[in-house]
């Protein structure tokens, strides 16, 4: 059931240049599914809308969410001041959420692509399978490299090879000999073009998260397509509301 | 207390309605809000067959507003009427379909589609979206245009009509004249300021269709006081809308002479915002021992 409701800050702070790391305590918590998202809404009234970021991390009570973000604009910036005790209004969960079914057991690799990162921790945990968890990162201000330690074999790509695999994160699937039945990733466009070609190349499936700007975060106002290759079951054109029908696709179905 | 209010011999058991585009038909907001505790709900626009809408980026934000260029992406009036127009008659509440085409034909089409439809109290003619090319804005920018088309669905309609008006216009009473004067049962607005945004850091327009229209609180101001023209220069009744957030917001356009009112961009920001609309009415009407809620119709002249 999806709510707009208000959470408590439980502690925030940045983890890398312009990075946040913000745990918020919500019943949102109990329903997240890996690869869903939330909208937080800045107070400022000049800046209305829900920002969509997705869900990092669920803890273990279930009482509270964990989003990874980076400053983009004033919405971010206005977030980024949260302290312990502060109140945020969010709506949520948004979003399908990665199929867990279609790794389980098998080879995966779970790939994040800079701000694309944080919503493969939460599947990282919860995704029973053989994973190998593979970041793409601009440079060496590494996040979250830890936390995935604890669930599977970590792959690093950095764009300036001061850490890890110089290039992307098909780069280190070369580099490190990989191999996968199933892909999951988020991340830019680019990473995510590459991998549907890859997934195709290799025939195996590939389910990617994808973004675009929001507006209801709730599939009403048709503001977040994706070009589909089959008709779309809401206005029967070939366009796939982001929000609802996504984020997470399956990489066969959309025209990236 | 009565908070009723009467559009076209159509009865609405309270003046809010949701905005043509930013509620879709319901489905969505059901989550969120008790449907039947609505005046009516506003359909998103549909045409005769489905259409894809424009490309993305469709939506920006603005100072106190947004930017939309959805283009009118929506399933086309057969789909619509198996599946939609069944999911709110489930709900105690007012149906009223927004219609969009490219020629008056495509109008009559689904106009004519809607008059089997008994559960559709009236349909709101969309003369005025600004995102598509051909058709719409351009029926609703020309007095001698906008009495046409609304002359040829007077003829063929079986419900009541609405004229969505345009604000992009330089005298909106000359438009609202002519609807009335064609036979339209009651006039809406405003719909989208025609608007722009530019990235500066990338250098490219905001929206992939460049303009795109502006909703949200920063347009109130000029809403209300087309509302307030419009209303004064005809007889048929007004319906305003443009940045509603609160029931004061919603006060002043039935005061300004609207009749009802439609909550838009607002749903995306608070999904419970028509509700808070509602009982914000209620409040005060309390508060000012209003006995009927038409006593504010106009009531600043």
């Amino acid at each position: 059931m999806k709510e707009k409701t208000t959470a408590k800050v439980l502690s925030q702070r940045e983890i890398a240049p312009r990075i946040y790391d913000l745990w918020l305590e919500t019943d949102l918590a109990v329903q997240a599914k890996p690869g869903q998202f939330i909208g937080v809404y800045p107070k400022n009234a000049a800046t209305l809308l829900p920002r969509p970021i997705s869900i990092c991390e669920v803890n273990g009570e279930r009482t509270a969410l964990r989003i990874v973000y980076r400053v983009a604009g004033q919405g971010t910036a206005e977030f980024s001041a949260l302290k312990e005790n502060d109140s945020i209004d969010i709506l949520g969960t948004l979003g399908n959420g990665f199929p867990l079914e279609a790794g389980r057991g098998k080879r995966c690799f779970l790939m994040g692509g800079g701000i694309g990162v944080p919503p493969i921790l939460q599947l990282a945990k919860e995704l029973e399978g053989d994973k190998s968890l593979i970041m793409g990162y601009r440079d060496g201000n590494l996040f979250l490299t830890e936390d995935f330690e604890k669930y599977g074999r970590v792959y690093v790509a950095t764009e300036d090879g001061s850490r890890g695999t110089k290039g992307n994160v098909l780069d280190a699937i070369e580099e490190n000999g990989l191999q996968a039945d199933v892909i999951y990733a988020c991340g830019p466009m680019p990473m995510l073009r590459a991998l549907k070609e890859y997934a195709r190349r290799h025939g195996i499936k590939a389910y990617i998260s994808l973004e675009e700007h929001m507006a209801c975060g709730v599939g009403a106002c048709l503001g977040c397509v994706v070009k589909t290759k089959e008709v779309d079951h809401h206005s029967h054109v070939h366009n796939a509301r982001i929000c609802t029908d996504g984020p997470v696709f399956d990489a066969e179905e959309v025209d990236i | 207390m009565n908070t009723q209010v009467n559009i076209a011999g159509v009865s609405l058991k309270n003046p809010v309605m949701t905005g043509s585009g930013t509620f879709g038909s319901g489905m969505e907001y059901s989550e969120f809000v008790d449907l039947s505790r609505l005046g009516a709900v506003v359909t998103k626009g549909v045409a005769n067959v489905p259409w894809p809408g424009n490309p993305t980026p469709r939506v920006a934000e603005v100072y106190g507003g947004m930017l939309n260029a959805i283009g009118l992406q929506n399933p086309g009036i057969d789909v619509f009427v198996q599946r939609d127009i069944p999911f709110l008659k489930q709900y105690n509440t007012k149906i009223i379909v927004n219609v969009c085409g490219k020629t008056v034909e495509d109008y009559l089409e689904v106009v004519e589609k809607l008059g089997e439809e008994s559960a559709v109290a009236m349909l709101e003619i969309n003369v005025s979206c600004p995102n598509v090319k051909e058709g719409a804005i351009a029926f609703g920018q020309k007095a001698d245009a906008l009495y046409n088309i609304t002359e040829q669905i007077r003829k063929k309609a079986r419900q009541p009509i609405i004229m969505k008006l345009s604000p992009n216009v330089t005298d909106i009473t000359e438009m609202a004249i002519a609807a009335e004067a064609a036979g339209a049962d009651a006039l809406s607005l405003i719909n989208t300021l025609t608007g722009m945004k530019i990235d500066i850091h990338r250098r490219c327009f905001a929206l992939a269709n460049k303009t795109g229209g502006m909703s949200g609180p920063a347009i109130k101001p000029v809403a209300v006081r087309m509302v307030y023209q419009a209303a004064h220069a005809v007889k048929i009744p007004v319906i305003g809308m443009g940045g509603i957030a609160t029931a004061e917001d919603a006060i002043e356009f039935i005061l300004a002479g609207a009749t009802a009112v439609s909550v838009g961009a607002m749903n995306f920001v608070d999904p419970y915002t028509t509700i808070k609309v509602i009982e914000g009415i209620e409040e005060y009407m309390r508060a000012y021992h209003v006995e009927n809620v038409t006593d504010l119709i106009g009531a600043v002249v």
